[in-house]
């Protein structure tokens, strides 16, 4: 089963959230515009819309994570959904229960919706596998593979401040190989149309054929940055930085760090992006993390609408199916 | 007390046989091709009119599991679902738990499997204690035992020291050393073939190099050592090229591929399908292409099952938390049949490839019909028409990734030592 024909029903409507792959355009653009109407409702004085009242929605958190849990629990409070938070890391899994019992556990639990965060790629799509129809799985992270919540955010936060994806020139930079974040957002930014996708790193942190997802490769920093409309930093895990991947931090920082001298190669009204939480002086100088430039804190208010409008759609086609 | 297989289309690549003839069987050895020898009794006459007629099957590499991982799979079961592959001979690889380094263990499995009585099993013994890659293993003991070459199985040897050293040791013993090449380092925590495969679906890669740094290490070391070296499973098209020009030069090697590698590609993962999980990993087609043609000239002298029945809950999970490892002895004739379909591979390369070719790599009587031989034939209807079901294989592996292919051959009758170990209902 494909990717495509596991996220979709019938009718091409959101059943599961596992990548960005294979998504239409319109699916894609639904979620921004969704995200759109879910971004005003922190601003009101009652923050709930009740249109996941009654439904249970389990954070199953394989590996451990505070942000992205945070705000899938605050979005899933949003929608007025009772939220269960389970960390399997140190839990049933580390017992020598199977993940497929833990998950016949939770389903006699009767829970409607899990929002899955795992260390191994495909970990999303295995789960779907194992469910029951009526649940709804939503990635929160695979290993390497996908973090597609994460890439819509980011595609909302560069709609807000570019409007059109057609014309842009993206710019990826850093540690590409282990990295969910980045191939999610190489296929989201391709689905919607934009000009350019780059990726910018040594050849260490560069996954083989990454050409074959749509992307120019760049080795140099600024080369990688000239005339680009937004740059995506991402983070680099303390643990890259020593071993055989990388000489050091300081060394990257050197080479890839994003500085305002190599920040001025990118087109004036350029956007910083980054998915958090950022290493400063590693990745990024604080003068440009803090900068107007910087989009950083507004991609993580984004989240919790981008995650409302995914756990919407997924449980739209019940209340849709109880209509009729 | 005889039987007589008749008139089938007889096949014995080791005598250049292709002929519609009659054999005689009795006291379990083939006796005559062609005319009834004088005072053959009759007993028993098998029509085999419009079928393929072929020595049993010599399979390098399939596990039993026994001992050790018997909730996998049992000598029974899997001795079963060789006769149905129409298999008779295997040859188990030394990582079984507890590891084949003492001839205790090399015993046990070739009491298990004359208690079964249904193919027979040669053993590789360990080349290195424990398969840990540190001590070398008693090698003339397990020789003595009756194992008929040392392997590290797929605990590539890290140290090259102790590489040279267990080659040296194993020339002296008059022993042909096993390697599947891979080198841990590059290999690191890969599952997938480093490809646009692996980048896409974001697992861990494993680099064409991991094979081939490890086959360029071991040519030299055998081209030092003088050892005789078979190389297992290969997957990539460099590999067939280092061992051809090694061949040229003289060197005495060989090499086999798995079946599943002459079929599938790393594009067969799709979406983390967890039954293309091999180890090697599944290459591209440029890969596979290259190892037919290794075939076709000789590079590669035999085709294997490298048959690895799993249990359920070895094979649920993510990809990358799933045992490498496919169900295939009992695909492996009808698969390698399937080339010869498609005119990938002459009839003749092809059982030769299964019978008498990697018979000689072992060093045993087997793989033929020469009188005197063991009366181990297959009898194969290549014109049936079926398809593969995981839920039909005798073996208790039903990790195949091959579940719903359509295939021509079907193997009707398999006989051992002149009895029969499988027929079709």
């Amino acid at each position: 089963m494909t990717g495509k024909t596991l996220q979709t029903d019938s009718e091409g409507r959101l059943k599961h959230f596992l990548t960005t792959e294979g998504l239409s355009q319109s699916l894609l653009n639904s979620i921004l515009d969704h995200a759109e109407n879910f971004a005003g409702v922190a601003d009101r004085p009652v923050k709930k819309v009740p249109l996941l009242r009654g439904k249970t929605v389990v954070n199953l958190f394989f590996e451990a994570s505070t942000r992205t849990r945070t705000t899938f629990e605050l979005a899933a409070k949003r929608l007025s959904a009772d939220v269960l938070n389970l960390n399997i890391a140190h839990s049933a899994t580390s017992k020598g229960e199977t993940l497929s019992d833990t998950l016949r556990t939770l389903e006699a639990m009767h829970c409607d919706m899990f929002i899955v965060r795992h260390a191994n790629s495909g970990a999303a799509h295995y789960i779907t596998t194992q469910v029951a129809p009526h649940i709804s799985v939503i990635n929160a992270g695979d290993g390497r593979h996908a973090h597609p919540t994460q890439a819509m955010l980011d595609m909302f936060t560069i709609r807000k401040y570019k409007g059109d994806f057609t014309p842009l020139r993206v710019a990826i930079v850093g540690d590409i190989l282990h990295s969910r974040v980045a191939r999610s957002e190489i296929h989201a930014l391709n689905t919607l149309g934009v000009s350019e996708v780059r990726v910018v790193g040594p050849d260490t942190l560069i996954p083989k054929d990454v050409e074959s997802l749509g992307v120019h490769v760049y080795n140099d920093m600024t080369e990688g940055l000239t005339d680009v409309d937004v740059v995506m930093m991402l983070r680099l895990q303390r643990e890259r930085m020593t071993g055989a991947l990388l000489p050091s931090a300081h060394e990257f920082f050197n080479r890839y760090g994003l500085t305002a001298k190599r920040l001025a190669a990118a087109k004036k009204d350029a956007i910083v992006m980054h998915p958090g939480p950022i290493n400063r002086g590693v990745e990024i100088e604080s003068s440009i993390a803090d900068s107007k430039r910087s989009v950083i804190l507004q991609q993580v208010s984004h989240g919790i609408a981008v995650r409302m409008a995914v756990m919407a759609m997924t449980m739209q086609r019940f209340n849709d199916e109880g209509d009729s | 007390m005889g039987i007589i297989i008749e008139k089938g289309r007889v096949i014995d690549p080791a005598n250049q046989l292709d002929e519609t003839t009659n054999l005689f069987i009795d006291k379990g050895k083939i006796v005559a091709i062609g005319r009834k020898p004088k005072g053959f009794d009759t007993k028993k006459t098998i029509n085999a009119k419009g079928m393929l007629v072929i020595p049993g099957v010599v399979d390098m590499c399939a596990r039993t599991r026994e001992p050790g991982f018997e909730y996998k799979a049992t000598m029974d079961s899997e001795l079963a679902a060789a006769a149905r592959g129409g298999v008779t001979t295997l040859c188990s690889p030394p990582d079984s738990e507890p590891v084949v380094d003492t001839p205790a263990v090399v015993k046990l499995i070739q009491q298990r499997a004359s208690e079964v009585n249904k193919a027979t099993v040669h053993v590789l013994g360990a080349m290195t204690k424990g398969l840990q890659g540190e001590q070398l293993a008693e090698m003339q003991s397990l020789k003595d035992a009756g194992c008929i070459a040392v392997s590290n199985a797929l605990l590539s040897i890290r140290n090259s020291e102790v590489m040279l050293r267990a080659f040296q040791y194993a020339h002296s013993c008059n022993m042909t050393v096993f390697i599947q090449p891979n080198d841990l380092d590059l290999q690191n925590n890969g599952v997938a073939n480093e490809g646009a495969v692996s980048t896409r679906l974001g697992l861990p890669p494993i680099p064409e190099t991991a094979e081939t740094v490890a086959v360029s290490r071991a040519l030299l070391l055998i081209e030092q050592t003088g050892v005789t070296a078979h190389f297992c499973r290969l997957s990539t098209a460099r590999s067939v090229d280092m061992i051809q020009q090694a061949q040229k030069q003289g060197l005495s090697v060989t090499a086999d591929v798995d079946i599943s590698h002459l079929h599938l590609t790393d594009m067969d993962i799709a979406d983390y399908n967890v039954d293309c999980h091999l180890q090697p990993p599944l290459r591209n087609a440029y890969d596979k292409d290259a190892l037919i043609m290794g075939l076709k000239s000789g590079v590669i002298t035999a085709i294997c099952s490298d048959h690895q029945p799993h249990d359920q809950d070895a094979k649920a999970g993510p990809f990358s938390m799933t045992e490498p490892g496919a169900s295939t002895i009992e695909v492996l004739l009808p698969l390698v049949m399937h080339l010869v379909e498609r005119k990938q591979l002459s009839l003749t390369k092809a059982i030769a490839a299964l019978t008498s070719q990697p018979a000689e790599i072992l060093g045993i009587e087997a793989g033929t019909f020469s009188v005197g031989a063991d009366a181990d034939i297959c009898i194969i209807d290549a014109d049936a028409s079926w398809e593969v079901d995981r839920n039909d294989l005798s073996s208790m592996g039903k990790n195949t990734p091959f579940n719903g292919w359509s295939l021509s051959a079907k193997i009707v009758h398999t006989l051992f030592k002149g009895k029969t170990s499988y027929q079709a209902k």
